[in-house]
């Protein structure tokens, strides 16, 4: 079974990210980039399919400009086969990043596809959806527990109120969520083999599809500030605080 | 203009996030239809018929759509959106499941989880685990959106008198189908409709130490949430965590136990009315959120507060 991996380059989950002085959107110079970390997650369920004996062949793609090669190259030393940059001039919408992947997979014709429920960028969770619809392939999102039997496979989504199991036929696509798995560390040696595997670049202006956007940012501001609070001596005076002056217990 | 709300519903009982979208359909405009898709659900139906403000409910009752499946949801979805300016769905598992499919299938880009309607192709959301706030205008024909359920007053449930037309099954797929679900049964308000939330993070240090925010809870009538840290180290299922990857809330009051504050936790609580922290690390990011902070030892703090509830 071939499996891909759609992944993306984000600025790192430790960054706080701030609007630009003319509020025309996030300021993103100089700041640390690293893979999403939902896509680590992603890779590591298809590396472990593979390690199983389940899946023969893990290819990671990714939608970006050429520094996503950079992700790739983390994908590769993590365990993936082989790596594909879709390359783009500018960062591509959801619906346009699924176009691009949809144009992929269709080529490689893969049985699973297994990506991250949201970027922790744009904050979305609209790709892996948007994937399924394009490729008419069914979906599971929100996994934490992936099991393939044959031609399907049974996963169990987090819901609101708790876990919900579905049967999936194959080809699938599949979004993860946190527990799906622990990922691992790239090991050193993994890293090194990493840069000697194969990495294709294929340009999304060759594939023949729409990605124009859709939408216009016309700002990014902060959000409004809360007032500084004050600090409490003791639970007596918690409590009282929140009867008397909040009024939120009574 | 007209606008079609997605209702989301257990097949006899309509969520309550269903209201708050409802609320942002408002906002827009026009006329507002709601669609119910499921199987038996003529109760559900007349309770959305019931709806303030509500025109007219599709309903979509049959075995298809009984676990409301993406597949099968979004094309029947799909095969009615164009009677419609406006897609509306809470922003809650279920709607982020299915919209995007819709949207694609309609080759819009959606906008995902909107806090502020500024006009009718004009929205507000947070980027950035809510670091930022984006204003982004949709050039779309049909505007494809999610709500954010905490940042809509809901409208009243009653004071509607809305027709039911039932509509036929369109597009069934049968590429996934339902196996089972887990449903946690709690006595306890559910954590995105509480008026007052009670979470606990790594500080709680296992499991088995929820009980002390559990009794807390039952005092107060309030719902019990958690980190990510603490869903991580396996102290709570992942429905209770509050946060950019898991639930957000905004109840009257927030209290965040044991908890360091951050950034991707403060996004799921900061328009909380009231936040209250207890936390043995005075330098806690989670003080500078709080309008009451309690620099103390949760295993003391805990069962004081309990007792003086």
């Amino acid at each position: 079974m071939k499996i891909i991996v759609p992944i993306k380059r984000v600025v790192d989950y430790n960054v706080k990210v701030r609007p630009l002085g003319d509020q025309s959107d996030v300021d993103l110079n100089n700041v640390k980039m690293a893979m999403n970390p939902f896509c680590e997650i992603a890779i590591e369920e298809a590396v472990r399919l593979k390690e199983s004996g389940t899946a023969s062949e893990v290819i990671a793609v990714t939608v970006g400009k050429s520094d996503s090669q950079e992700q790739l190259r983390t994908a590769l030393a993590l365990g993936a086969d082989r790596a594909i940059l879709i390359e783009s001039d500018s960062l591509l919408e959801p619906l346009g990043i699924a176009k691009a992947l949809a144009n992929v997979i269709e080529a490689e014709a893969p049985q699973l596809v297994i990506l991250g429920k949201q970027a922790i960028d744009g904050d979305n969770n609209q790709t892996g959806q948007m994937l399924a619809a394009l490729l008419n392939y069914s979906q599971a999102t929100f996994a934490s527990e992936v099991v393939i039997d044959g031609d399907s496979a049974s996963v169990t989504r987090e819901i609101d109120g708790g876990l919900q199991t579905i049967k999936v036929s194959l080809p699938a696509i599949i979004t993860t969520d946190l527990r799906l798995n622990e990922p691992r560390y790239a090991s050193l040696p993994n890293i090194m083999k990493a840069k000697k595997k194969e990495l294709d670049i294929k340009p999304v202006a060759e594939m023949g599809i729409d990605t124009s956007p859709r939408m216009e940012l016309l700002s990014v501001e902060l959000p409004p500030t809360r007032q500084e609070g004050i600090k409490v001596e003791s639970v007596e005076e918690l409590v009282s605080k929140l009867t008397n002056e909040a009024k939120v217990i009574s | 203009m007209s606008v079609l709300v997605i209702a989301e519903h257990d097949n006899t009982q309509l969520k309550p996030a269903t209201l708050n979208t409802v609320a942002a359909a408002n906002v827009i405009g026009g006329d507002i239809h709601l669609i119910v898709l499921g199987h038996s659900c003529q109760t559900a139906a007349e309770e959305a018929a019931a709806i303030e403000g509500i025109d007219k409910v599709l309903l979509a009752d049959d075995a298809a759509y009984e676990n409301q499946l993406a597949e099968s949801a979004a094309n029947l979805i799909k095969s009615v959106s164009n009677d419609y300016s406006h897609i509306l769905a809470p922003a809650t598992t279920f709607g982020k499941n299915v919209l995007p499919r819709v949207s694609a299938l309609l080759d819009v880009q959606q906008i995902s989880e909107i806090t502020e309607v500024v006009s009718d192709d004009t929205f507000k959301r947070p980027i950035y685990a809510g670091s930022c706030i984006a204003t982004v205008k949709s050039n779309d024909a049909i505007k494809v959106i999610t709500v954010r359920a905490t940042a809509f007053d809901p409208v009243s449930a009653n004071g509607g008198s809305a027709s039911i037309d039932s509509i036929n099954a369109d597009g069934v797929s049968e590429l996934s189908s339902f196996v089972g679900e887990e449903i946690a049964k709690s006595d306890r308000p559910e954590l995105t409709a509480a008026s007052i939330v009670i979470s606990g993070g790594r500080g709680m240090q296992s499991g088995d130490n929820f009980h002390l925010l559990e009794t807390i809870a039952d005092k107060l009538g309030a719902a019990v949430g958690a980190s990510r840290a603490a869903v991580d180290a396996g102290f709570v299922p992942n429905d209770y965590q509050v946060g950019q990857t898991g639930k957000i809330v905004a109840p009257d009051l927030y209290i965040a136990v044991g908890i360091s504050g951050a950034i991707q936790h403060l996004a799921g609580m900061k328009d909380s009315k009231v936040i209250v922290a207890i936390n043995k690390d005075e330098d806690a990011p989670i003080f500078q959120v709080a309008d009451y902070g309690l620099v103390a030892d949760l295993f003391n703090a805990l069962p004081e507060l309990s007792d003086q509830l």
